[in-house]
């Protein structure tokens, strides 16, 4: 399945990955100011830029075959879809007990600072279709949406 | 001395209906104009620290932020004008000499800007680029006297040519003065376009040499990074003398731009200033760079053709001439609007000549002694745009270097600021965080896009002329006109005026 | 191919999942005694707590069994297992034969023969019913007392808590949640439900439930208080539910005995969950390990063993993450070394009510506590599975940055882009 995977080496460390994430799961997806400035709680990215420059990358759900989370969620909230491999995690039924933290590898699930108390992962805008909006907003390409092998 | 006099250039204005305190300009800003206030949670801004780089209003997701010039009055004043009195208050400051980054930014007069181009009507039929074939490759180096055929072979050897698919070459910039991430864009594209870039004298990086049939190497006074291997990477060599921004003046790596990769490839030791002289030192006349052309032809097997880079100074032309009689098979003349990693102000703004002027005089010189088929001649230092190119051909040139534009092309907003190593965009810079802000397969895209934009309208420009091929513009100053010009200047451009 | 599941939670329906992976054709037979769609047990205290409402208690979707083409007997008590004959014996007197067995029986709460244990008023607290039942009989003020300070009694004392009850903790060990938690984490802990009203008796336990017509009034501790009560919830442990296994040929410890395969002794049986005894590779011996995602991981395996695929479960850990109120916390392993072989790297901040301590045995994590500094501990999780060698940067492991920025490039390279990376990257 195609992923996002971070080329480390071209990562500005602008975090717009960020910035552009939390407005598209935000209660204003096409609109960023409202997004930041209207809603009331400050909206929560979905990946995670790691930096100690000069390295920096963005890190977010890797969707892993084997997903350890679906595996632990005591709510039977976190699921991985059959069909395209996204693993999801259903808001509604999610109670934070945050299991998916615990068994993370990655450290790619973050409580939701939005009050819900929910724990909130890439969901690889798999709602919106097409190109995460991670990857479309990268100033610098160093995001890459694929499923090809890379490297020399 | 607590108190600087010195003001700030720049505005920075932060619209705050639309800044959403995301803090991308803080972290994009190396001269960390924009800080986070942790105790008001929101950024602000240090107007003093803003070289109008432009970095954080491309990345603000919300264009909340302008740049504008700091709308601080002197009283009002012909003379003293408000550059003059902030250079004063620097000086007054530091006791040193200004320092500055790219080409000359006075108002002087712009040639390019007083001729015209010819195009066909009725008596002559233009060509249209899309329908019929156009000829942009170019050949530099020397040509034979006159082409001796048998049984359809030529009867001497051809002297060894740079092939060109377009007129257009990137010009010196070493590494050290720029990125690896920079010439790694231009080296890509130069092989994507069928062109060259030039090393500068920063030698040539491990990374580099596949791009070795794209690259022009240089020989200049420090011969950082000069060994054999060099020297055959490369299809061409050049010799630099001098550049454009900075006539007689030499070269200053400072030590905290020598890193490790950039010391091993111009081979000094890591952290020590990499300093070329003003001159070479085994240089002081014609028949001494004689001997450096030829050395570096021998040492190559006289495969390779040899190039003279010099800038544009008072008597060019017979410097030009001594260079041709010298051996060099290209001359590369830089006008006085060049740009640089790092030169003193003062000789950036004040010396040398405009490169129209000194094109127009050694192209007419060399014809006038016979010699102009001996050397093709490359020009830059302010080529801005294809109808500059257009115009420098029919001028006499054979191909121009373009510097200035390929690093716009990657991203430079001409700040001005490249000896401070802090460029934003990751190019006039061996930082390793801002570095990585410019991703080579980006760049690489955007040099080739703009050599094929240019591509493209020099065709437009020649088919209009009804020429179909690049070498019949060559020196042919009949398409061109001069608007605004003294007798003088006309004379010297050898142009007609507007209307003649 | 006929499989039967005794058990309808986590480990239950991993095999359901587990067999569906490899064999779609298969009859599945799944008994549970309780009548419920297949509901998860950790949500119980969630529910009494009103955080989880009832149509949120549900493991999986209610078209599941459906979906996943699974006969499901609820509310179906099985007697009894006959080896020989691979049948197992339903309350009813029904005989049902099977090829393949899972026990996935869970466990059942601890209840020690003390007076007054029948008492109205006293409650345990594992299943649905259990806490339905408490639920029903709170008030504003009621007096509880609860028996246990580990994972099931706090948990229950937060809701308890939450509902207006006022609540008292009785606790045989030093320190709350002594399993998880060194005495360091346990203080904080105890410490911020105090605050909350909470009363702690530590180093003590419950000699006798006092009652009066019928129903509890109160308790009698070891050193002599008393405290009056209405309500008194059990929550002193869980033992693995093994009565079918039991006078069968089975093997059975403390819990069913079972390989990597999550096979018993007996060929066609498996056993899963929190009445699997399974090897605890950090203790290096079988344990019982009684959380859910040890039952589930269990329970899949042992599903596509069952249908025929060879998934081995090289065997878990301990790890569990909880919180109370707004005091989250995240641990594993082994956090309260006793031996040389050990180090401990601590970082406390009691003004934060932050704690964080790694455990470390032969330069691999073995082990670790984050309390109130729980975002991204899976990471240390991950390398206590796979086992790394944190050597290189494990001065960083307690940084509240820490991430697979500290790793080396090539690990984290590698792990990053697993799947799709050629060759090393530059």
């Amino acid at each position: 399945m195609k992923r996002v995977y971070a080329r480390e080496e071209f990562c500005a460390g602008c975090k717009l990955c960020e910035v552009h994430c939390a407005v598209a799961h935000s209660e204003y997806p096409d609109d960023i100011i409202k997004a930041f400035l209207k809603q009331k709680v400050k909206p929560t990215p979905r990946v995670l830029v790691e930096e100690n420059q000069p390295i920096s990358f963005a890190l977010q759900c890797r969707h892993c075959d084997d997903a350890p989370c679906t595996k632990a969620c005591i709510s039977g909230a976190m699921q991985k879809d059959p069909l395209t491999g996204v693993v999801i995690n259903d808001e509604s039924r999610c109670v934070g007990c945050w299991t998916c933290i615990l068994v993370c590898p990655f450290g790619a699930v973050q409580r939701d600072a939005g009050g819900h108390k929910v724990a909130s992962k890439c969901d690889l805008c798999s709602t919106n279709g097409g190109l995460p909006v991670c990857v479309q907003n990268c100033p610098n390409d160093a995001l890459v949406f694929t499923d090809e092998l890379w490297g020399r | 001395m607590t108190l600087s006099l010195s003001t700030p250039d720049f505005l920075i204005e932060r619209n705050r209906d639309r800044c959403i305190n995301c803090r991308v300009c803080v972290r994009q800003c190396a001269n960390e104009a924009h800080i986070w206030d942790e105790e008001e949670q929101r950024v602000k801004s240090d107007d003093a620290l803003c070289v109008d780089c432009q970095r954080c209003v491309t990345l603000c997701p919300t264009h909340a932020l302008t740049i504008r010039k700091y709308p601080l009055e002197f009283r009002e004043n012909a003379n003293w004008s408000a550059n003059a009195i902030k250079a004063i208050y620097k000086q007054a400051e530091s006791g040193g000499i200004l320092l500055t980054g790219m080409g000359n930014d006075q108002p002087y007069p712009i040639f390019w800007d007083h001729l015209l181009l010819n195009a066909s009507q009725v008596t002559n039929p233009s060509i249209d680029p899309l329908r019929e074939p156009m000829e942009l490759k170019t050949f530099l180096g020397r040509k034979p006297e006159k082409l001796m055929m048998r049984d359809g072979k030529l009867v001497e050897d051809m002297p060894p040519q740079l092939e060109l698919e377009v007129p257009i070459m990137f010009s010196a910039m070493s590494y050290g003065s720029i990125s690896l991430n920079a010439i790694k864009s231009l080296a890509a594209a130069a092989e994507k376009t069928g062109i060259m870039y030039n090393t500068g004298e920063g030698g040539l990086h491990k990374d580099l040499y596949k791009y070795g049939k794209n690259t022009i190497v240089q020989v200049a006074s420090g011969r950082f990074g000069v060994h054999p291997q060099y020297l055959e990477a490369g299809a061409a060599i050049e010799i630099k003398i001098g550049q454009g921004a900075k006539p007689g003046i030499g070269g200053h790596l400072p030590g905290e731009k020598v890193g490790l990769e950039v010391s091993q490839t111009r081979m000094i030791p890591e952290g020590t200033d990499a300093i070329s002289p003003a001159p070479h030192h085994d240089i002081y006349s014609i028949e001494d760079l004689r001997q450096l052309i030829y050395s570096l032809k021998e040492a190559t097997q006289y495969r390779k053709p040899v190039g003279v880079k010099i800038a544009a100074v008072h008597n060019i032309a017979a410097i030009a001439s001594g260079i041709a009689r010298a051996g060099a098979d290209i001359i590369a003349i830089d006008g006085f609007r060049g740009g640089t990693g790092a030169a003193p102000l003062r000789t950036r703004d004040n010396v040398g000549l405009p490169i129209e002027l000194a094109l127009a005089a050694v192209d007419s010189r060399l014809r006038e002694e016979g010699i102009r088929n001996q050397v093709s001649l490359v020009i830059g230092g302010s080529i801005r745009n294809s109808a500059d190119i257009v115009k420098a051909i029919a001028l006499g040139a054979d191909a121009v270097y373009i510097g200035t534009a390929a690093l716009i092309s990657l991203g430079c907003h001409l700040c001005q600021k490249c000896n401070t190593g802090k460029c934003n965009w990751g190019i006039a810079t061996q930082n390793p965080q801002l570095v990585k802000r410019l991703n080579p397969e980006i760049g690489a895209e955007r040099a080739a896009n703009l050599i094929s934009a240019w591509e493209h309208e020099i065709k437009e420009l020649l088919g209009g002329m009804g020429i179909n091929a690049i070498e019949s513009l060559r020196g042919n100053r009949l398409m061109l006109r001069g608007i605004g010009l003294s007798d003088r200047e006309l004379s010297i451009l050898g142009v007609m005026a507007a209307g003649e | 191919m006929d499989y039967v599941i005794v058990g309808n939670s986590a480990a239950g329906i991993g095999a359901v999942e587990g067999i569906r992976s490899l064999d779609k054709a298969g009859r599945i037979t799944l008994f549970s005694d309780e009548p419920y769609h297949t509901y998860s047990r950790p949500l119980i205290s969630y529910y009494l707590f009103g955080k989880v409402t009832e149509d949120k208690m549900y493991y999986r979707p209610p078209d599941f069994y459906e979906r996943l083409d699974v006969t499901a007997r609820l509310g179906t008590r099985v007697n009894s297992l006959s080896t020989a004959e691979k049948e197992l014996v339903l309350e009813s007197g029904e005989k049902v034969g099977f090829e393949r067995l899972l026990l996935a029986t869970g466990g059942k709460p601890i209840v020690p023969p003390m007076p007054g244990r029948d008492l109205e008023g006293v409650f345990t607290f594992l299943k649905w019913d259990d806490v339905k039942a408490l639920e029903k009989t709170l008030y504003p003020g009621v007096r509880t007392v609860v028996i246990g300070a580990g994972l099931i009694g706090l948990k229950a004392t937060e809701a308890l808590c939450h509902r207006g009850a006022e609540v008292a903790v009785v606790e045989l060990a030093n320190r709350v949640l002594s399993a998880i938690l060194d005495e360091g984490a346990a203080g904080l802990v105890q410490e911020s439900l105090a605050e909350r009203g909470v009363r702690f008796f530590l180093e003590n336990t419950v000699a006798e439930i006092l009652g009066a017509d019928g129903r509890v009034k109160g308790v009698r501790l070891q050193d002599g208080t008393e405290l009056p009560c209405e309500r008194l919830v059990i929550a002193i442990g869980v033992s693995p539910n093994t009565s079918l296994a039991q006078g069968t040929e089975v093997a059975v410890n403390r819990g069913i005995l079972v390989d990597e395969f999550l096979a018993t002794n007996v060929a066609g049986i498996f056993a899963a969950g929190d009445v699997a005894e399974g090897y605890d590779f950090l203790f290096r011996q079988r344990r019982v390990l009684p959380i859910l995602p040890n039952a589930y991981k269990q329970g899949f395996s042992a599903g596509v063993n069952m249908a025929g695929g060879t998934e081995s479960h090289r065997g878990g850990f301990a790890m569990n993450s909880i919180g109370f109120f707004d005091l989250p916390m995240i641990t594993a392993g082994i956090v309260k070394p006793e031996s040389s072989e050990f180090r401990e790297l601590i970082h406390t901040d009691a003004a934060k009510r932050v704690y964080k301590k790694i455990v470390l045995r032969e330069g691999k994590i073995v082990g670790f506590i984050a309390l109130n500094a729980i975002d991204r501990a899976g990471i240390l999780t991950g390398l206590m599975e796979k086992e790394i060698d944190v050597t290189p940067f494990q001065e960083h492991l307690l940084r509240e940055n820490f991430g697979y920025l500290h790793f080396p490039k090539e690990y984290r390279q590698q792990e990053l882009w697993k799947g799709v990376l050629k060759r090393e990257r530059a």
